[in-house]
């Protein structure tokens, strides 16, 4: 006979209000299998769980019926009371008497007698609840970081300082991402490169971080804790570690002919370069497509001029595994594509805003090096047509963002902010010259962001004009834009020298190859979707995958960097423990029963069951079989559904627990 | 040989009768048959939308009822606010069950938008613009044109789907095939002032000043629209705008179907073009003029 102790909770108000627990407490005593039934006005409070301790000890109770909020909130709690009292925790389950009875009705009869389906219910899958005892998984402590923008040199410096290992990979040429391309930042105007670059030095230097630059993510395999990541190390042409960064090469090089992505496109770049002069590692790479030597195999002049002999026009792409226990990805944004040529139809650009048919129509990130002073222009606001100073100065925001016709339903978050300090360092430089802005709102939420909007209209005199623009022509040298001060109720036409449209932001290209590859989510704009929003904002949906930066949202620097050291944080957690232990409630499959038709390998979203052989000790093949992976499986049970044999089963969670279920509640 | 339904509107029986000389002598000799849509009613225009929704569906899907019941699997419908508000009609059909039946029993007729409603751009691209290149016998080499789409023919974009709304290119597609040259101007898709003619005609003789303006200061030697209200603001009250504003812009405003039609060898007096209030030889342009308000 078994004995079910079953606890009824008040939840104060909250179900004793539209719950007779009393009645509750009475049917429930009377199921087949109950001990023992009472009720409480706070089961998960101190007193509340000490009550689950004692009577376990005193009525020698075997499984517990906790009546109260959803599993969700307390299972854990009372899983715990349970260990404590020496009772299996897997032995314990929840009806959800709150969430699904109280909350939702209002007739006290109704609820009370759904209240006690659902507690019969419980009852009987308790009944058939097997003792489980938690997995144990071993634990690699080193950490992939992908993406060494500022959010992930964050991550990987916080991991490595804590004496954990990292490896960094990192597409571009050099580590440092957007920001090391920004000029001064909002809201105090720190100059980006000299707060990044020293963390960008560190990055390349710390003896606890392995850096891949170049370098992307080619596949994953294992689970948390053991992870088995094959990066690709794409060709330089360079050999790193004898070259030693002096100049020579991209100096004498010849081929101009491609525009630097640094500069955006504003200042050509040789075919042999280094992005940036502060980039790590300070070691050019050789663009293919531009070198005279790869186009028709002439020229090689930078072997020639390189005394280190570092220039190896041989080298291919190689590929290296590193072995990790937890992933950060930290890919970061790009810009949405203001011109037409999107790959994507729903992103259908602004052509009214003739943006790559006018020179001085330009995005954000190019008005960032324009006043950068490691810029094209040694930071000399220059516009790009004539190199002549703008008098008159257009910015556009929500360029993308809040507009659905255009594809984006979502705000940037950051364009009010770096807009009102785009005015700002315009007027700081140009000072009879003036900054108009279009914008829809102006969202500055953020410690002294406020202050410094208005700031920029106050005393740096920018005239902001709430409404859009409809179009921008150019007539006599002069950028014509057309938009609408709607708080005027007019519309305004301005003759401008040069425009900056604040495009929206969006995940960085490829994120949506490396999600499926990591098996993790994407919304609908392909921006990393995190496995709770408030309480757990940086974990994903695949253990020990984390997430933080601009790939999960549109943020600002403090916010990425934040959410960097919180992901760094969660993996040295997970690094403090000596092992990992996994929630036991995970398919099993009944290897004599299965037919081997791997249904289930098929279906399995997380890619948890492989195909495995049965045999004897001498090694003659039995059978084959389909084979859970531990480490890998999250419970969810679609086996379950499609094995056609019956031969898989969950945890905690069997059929024979399903059907108990629906056989107490007809 | 290609057949289409044809929907003239009022504009072309009327007001625009050139328009659909040009049309008709351009198609028969591309080798189109158009069957015009049998006792077609207005579509209803600025007039019925502004003063009863309802009344702004029922009339044009009356002319679709018809058109589908007569067999009819695209219409031409050569002025873009007829194609527009068939086009709207015929959207607003497709997505509404409940409104679908309401309007079959306004109209007494089965209406199903199974009809589509094509533009003369879109009959153009139908006959193809490789075949249309062809059958070119004069190439238009003096041509420097100045394509206007106007409002409509791209807008609303989610209606007529067609083209890019802000930068289309179909006209000049399709000029390039007649051996045309066509300039990059400011004033492609801005409006006319279209039917303010009646109301405000101050409004219309200024938007249509700078249209024809920035069409000379862009190099272009004449004008090209698919649109007859298009055509009138810009071509009969140029007279007008010229007394108005002191500008004599003197240019040629063609229908898409004069050039087409003058490629293919018709004379200046098949396609009604001597009909045209501006009757002038376009003006060679050797060197894009100077950028000049």
């Amino acid at each position: 006979m078994a004995r079910i102790g079953v606890f009824i909770c008040w939840c104060g108000e909250n179900i004793a209000r539209t719950v007779d627990v009393d009645r509750v407490t009475q049917a429930a005593a009377e199921m087949p299998g109950v001990r023992c039934a009472v009720n409480y006005k706070y089961v998960c409070s101190d007193p509340g769980q000490a009550m689950i301790r004692d009577r376990i000890n005193a009525d020698k109770l075997q499984g517990l019926v906790v009546a109260s909020c959803s599993p969700h909130m307390h299972l854990k709690t009372f899983r715990a009371a349970a260990k404590a009292a020496g009772l299996n925790p897997y032995l314990v389950e929840m009806a959800n008497i709150r969430e699904h009875c109280s909350w939702v009705h209002h007739n006290r009869e109704e609820a009370t007698a759904k209240a006690i389906d659902l507690i019969r219910m419980t009852v009987g899958k308790v009944l058939r609840n097997k003792a489980l005892d938690p997995i144990k998984v071993p634990l690699t402590k080193r950490a992939l970081v992908i993406g060494a923008g500022v959010a992930g040199i964050q991550a990987a410096l916080d991991i490595a300082d804590a004496g954990c290992e990292v490896v960094l990979v990192e597409r571009e040429p050099s580590v440092g991402g957007k920001m090391a391309g920004l000029s001064e930042t909002f809201p105090t105007l720190d100059c980006s490169q000299c707060i990044l670059t020293p963390r960008m030095v560190e990055v390349g230097q710390h003896p606890n971080i392995t850096l891949h630059s170049y370098s992307e993510i080619e596949s994953v395999e294992g689970y948390v804790g053991n992870f088995k990541v094959t990066v690709r190390k794409k060709a330089r042409y360079v050999d790193i570690d004898k070259c030693t960064g002096c100049g020579d090469c991209w100096n004498k090089c010849p081929s101009k002919r491609k525009m630097s992505e640094f500069d955006y496109g504003l200042a050509p770049r040789k075919a042999i370069y280094m992005p940036f002069p502060q980039a790590v590692p300070a070691r050019p790479v050789i663009d293919r497509e531009a070198c005279l030597h790869f186009i028709r195999n002439a020229c090689g002049t930078c072997k020639k001029k390189c005394q280190a002999g570092a220039i190896n026009f041989e080298d291919e792409d190689k590929l290296v595994t590193e072995e990790v226990g937890a992933v950060i990805v930290a890919t970061g944004y790009q810009l949405y594509d203001i011109t037409k040529d999107q790959k994507n139809a729903k992103y259908s650009g602004y052509g009214e805003y003739g943006y790559g048919q006018y020179k001085d129509v330009i995005h954000s990130l190019q008005f960032e090096r324009l006043v950068s002073a490691s810029g094209p222009t040694g930071g000399e606001i220059k516009r790009p047509s004539d190199g002549a100073t703008p008098k008159n100065v257009v910015f556009i925001s929500c360029v993308g963002s809040r507009d659905c016709a255009k594809g984006i339903s979502y705000c940037s978050k950051i364009c009010c902010m770096y807009t009102a300090k785009h005015t700002m360092l315009y007027k700081h430089k140009v000072h009879d010259g003036t900054a108009h802005v279009f914008y829809m709102d102006i969202r500055a939420g953020g410690k002294n962001y406020e202050e410094f909007v208005r700031r920029a209209i106050e005393q740096d005199g920018a005239q902001y004009h709430r409404g859009r623009v409809s179009k921008i022509t150019e007539e006599n040298g002069k950028l014509i834009v057309r938009g609408a001060d709607t708080l005027a109720g007019v519309p305004v036409t301005i003759e401008a020298d040069m425009v900056v449209l604040a495009a929206a932001m969006r995940p960085s290209d490829g994120v949506l190859e490396l999600a499926q590859k990591l098996k993790i989510g994407y919304d609908e704009f392909g921006f990393l979707s995190e496995s709770h929003p408030k309480l757990r904002p940086v974990e994903t949906n695949t253990a020990g995958v984390y997430i933080c930066g601009a790939c999960q949202a549109p943020k600002d620097i403090p916010e990425a960097v934040a959410q960097a050291s919180a992901a760094a944080g969660k993996v040295l957690v997970m690094f403090g423990k000596g092992e990992l232990t996994r929630e036991p409630e995970i398919a099993q499959v009944d290897e004599q029963m299965c037919a081997a038709c791997y249904a289930c390998v098929r279906t399995c979203p997380y890619s948890a069951i492989d195909k495995a052989e049965i045999r004897d000790r001498k090694g003659n093949l039995i059978k084959y079989t389909a084979r859970v992976n531990p480490g890998l499986c999250m419970g969810c049970g679609t086996c379950v559904a499609v094995c056609p044999s019956k031969s898989v089963d969950l945890e905690g969670f069997s059929e024979q627990q399903i059907y108990e279920m629906v056989k107490n509640l007809i | 040989m290609m057949q289409f339904g044809y929907y003239p509107g009022c504009a072309l029986h009327g007001s625009s009768n050139d328009y659909e000389k040009s049309v008709q002598a351009c198609l028969k000799l591309l080798g189109v048959k158009l069957q015009e849509v049998d006792d077609w009613i207005c579509c209803g225009a600025t007039a019925a939308h502004s003063l009863n929704h309802l009344l702004s569906l029922a009339l044009p899907a009356r002319n679709l009822g018809i058109a589908e019941r007569d067999g009819l699997e695209n219409v031409l419908a050569p002025c873009p606010m007829c194609s527009m508000e068939l086009l709207k009609a015929r959207h607003a059909i497709q997505e509404d069950g409940a409104l679908r039946k309401q309007i079959s029993d306004i109209v007494e007729l089965k209406v199903e938008g199974t009809t589509d409603v094509i533009n003369l751009i879109q009959l153009f691209q139908k006959v193809g613009i490789e075949s249309i290149k062809e059958a070119v016998k004069r190439p238009l080499e003096h041509i420097s044109a100045a394509c206007y789409y106007g409002c409509l023919l791209t807008r609303p974009p989610k209606t007529v789907q067609f083209d890019d709304c802000e930068q289309p290119h179909s006209m000049e597609d399709i000029l390039d095939a007649l051996g045309a040259k066509t300039v990059r101007w400011n004033y492609a898709t801005e409006c006319c002032g279209a039917g303010m003619t009646m109301a405000n005609e101050r409004a219309v003789l200024d938007l249509s000043n700078k249209i024809l303006g920035n069409a000379a200061a862009h190099g272009a030697n004449c004008i090209v629209v698919a649109c007859p209200m298009c055509h009138v603001n810009l071509d009969m009250k140029q007279l007008d705008i010229g007394r108005a504003y002191g500008s004599e812009h003197n240019l040629m405003v063609y229908y898409l179907s004069d050039l087409v039609g003058l490629a293919l060898g018709l004379s200046e007096k098949d396609l009604g073009i001597d009909k045209h209030f501006i009757v002038t030889e376009p003006k060679p342009v050797p060197q894009p003029a100077g950028v000049e308000e």
